[in-house]
């Protein structure tokens, strides 16, 4: 059973518009890596070129901000969620 | 119920609520507030006595102005330098279709006066900065964040942890919104949760993205609540953890936020003591024109082009190598189309789209420019030195051959 990514509004036109996609993988790199495979063209908007996480965009496993559970390599278990979280301004 | 820890900047507030005395007529229009044992005559007067400062009266701005105002604040303060247009309506709702030309600041005061004349409104008609924020923010409650930017999102954030004055967050794109109390004592801060902004242009603004009009309603009115919680000293605070409200599921989902200790303005070890420059800080020197400069030659160096890509700006690379030599090493992303095969292949490029190319020092992949550059293609450029100076100058762990 894989697990659930969560993609962000701004994000979904790189993710072929879909809301959320499910993801085999064992760990947080693993799923992002996966996910990424799959939609190149999220790549560019979660890590840098030099391949790490961006810093304006938060990835939750379930609750948890991954930068306090071990980051990337966070294990991921069967029906969790993981959420790409970005920052937004809008308030206007 | 957690117990709430009063940010010191309100701790005056009980002894101001003492001298705040409602009238017959308050005390009719409050009634069904007074009727709650958890706001009663002592809450109310908290109510009247406290001060409470929206930045912006937009699509968050207005429902915030509006309830607050209706619940009985005593003094809302509103930052806004803009005048009502009617692309506004849609969702600012406390400016009306005859408001349109008039200051927002204007408006927003006509409404709420309307709504409650007992309320004092201050209106400050600037762009907040780092030269006035400080001064703005003194002698407030409670900051109400409903800007759009992200100078502004970080410029409040500051002022708020430096002030003392919590900041009632919450921010919209689309069908999505986001909200925290951020700020509180021993509670995290925007910086916590974001260390750096996105680089400019990557996330489009209400402006350029649009927005669903009743959704800054439901996160204004969060931001609402949270705002009359912190000053009547009841309940829970939306405080290390964000509510995020996804209107098309129709689901709200909380997310832990934790302070970091290492948060340059918040942390163990503070780097920022006092307020920078935000316009700089998020890469918007000159945002009026976003257009970032172009390599006037037909060359870019390595670190120009890490640099645009750090940025998250558009690039495409292209590697005009051997297949054997991109198997040893490779930039990131980079399409691979051999030299030898650019004149049969080139229309598989778009040639509006900035585009490097590179090849193992720089020699094939000016000749590459130059072709491509005679089939109209304009925003093409040559990495100097190819990939050897990107291992160079970039990127070490990339193998020289
Ligand atoms: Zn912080």
């Amino acid at each position: 059973m894989p697990v659930t990514v969560h993609i962000p509004t701004p994000l979904r036109p790189f993710a072929g518009k879909q809301d959320q996609v499910s993801v085999e993988g064992a760990s947080v790199g693993e799923v992002l890596a996966r996910l990424t495979a799959g939609h190149p063209a999220l790549r560019p908007h979660l890590y840098t070129p030099e391949g790490r996480l961006r810093s304006f965009v938060n990835i939750y496993l379930n609750d948890e901000d991954i930068r306090y559970i071990g980051r990337e390599a966070a294990p991921v278990k069967p029906g969790d969620t993981l959420s790409i979280v970005p920052a937004v301004a809008g308030g206007r | 119920m957690a117990t709430l820890t009063t940010p010191p900047v309100m701790e005056n507030l009980a002894e101001r609520a003492k001298a705040a005395t409602l009238s017959h007529d308050e005390i009719q229009r409050y009634s069904r507030h007074l009727i709650i044992p958890e706001v009663g005559i002592e809450g109310q007067r908290k109510l009247k006595a406290a001060r409470v400062l929206c930045i912006g009266a937009g699509g968050l701005g207005s429902p915030v102005a509006l309830y607050l105002a209706a619940a009985g604040v005593g003094t809302l303060g509103i930052v806004e330098f803009d005048q009502v247009d009617f692309s506004n309506l849609q969702r600012q709702v406390i400016h009306g279709t005859g408001d349109v030309g008039k200051s927002k600041l204007q408006s927003a005061a006509e409404t709420i006066h309307s709504i409650n004349p007992n309320v004092r409104v201050e209106g400050h008609p600037v762009h907040l900065s780092s030269e006035n924020a400080l001064e703005i923010f003194r002698g407030y409650d409670v900051v109400v964040d409903g800007t759009d930017n992200f100078p502004t999102r970080y410029l409040v954030n500051d002022a708020c942890v430096l002030t003392g004055i919590p900041n009632v967050y919450a921010s919209i794109f689309r069908f999505e919104g986001q909200a925290s109390v951020l700020a509180l004592p021993d509670g995290p801060c925007y910086r916590c949760w974001y260390p750096e902004p996105p680089p400019p242009g990557l996330v489009p603004s209400c402006a350029e993205g649009g927005v669903l009009g009743v959704l800054p309603g439901i996160m204004g009115l969060v931001q609402s609540l949270e705002a009359v919680k912190l000053i009547l000293g009841i309940g829970e605070p939306l405080k290390n953890r964000v509510l995020l409200f996804d209107a098309l599921g129709m689901r709200f989902r909380e997310l832990k936020l934790r302070k970091n200790p290492e948060c340059p303005v918040c942390g163990d070890h503070p780097s920022i003591r006092q307020l920078i420059d935000y316009q700089e800080f998020c890469g918007m020197r000159g945002v009026e024109a976003p257009a970032e400069p172009e390599p006037a030659g037909e060359e870019i160096t390595p670190a120009e082009l890490k640099q645009w890509r750090d940025r998250g700006r558009d690039v495409f690379v292209l590697d005009v190598r051997e297949p054997h030599e991109y198997q040893i090493c490779a930039l990131p992303d980079a399409k691979l189309i051999p030299l030898g095969e650019l004149p049969q292949r080139w229309q598989e490029l778009d040639p509006h789209r900035p585009t490097v190319v590179h090849c193992r020092s720089g020699a094939r992949s000016a000749k590459a420019v130059r072709f491509l550059r005679q089939q109209g293609f304009d925003k093409v450029w040559n990495l100097r030195g190819g990939i050897l100076a990107w291992a160079d100058d970039v990127d070490p762990n990339v193998p020289k051959y």
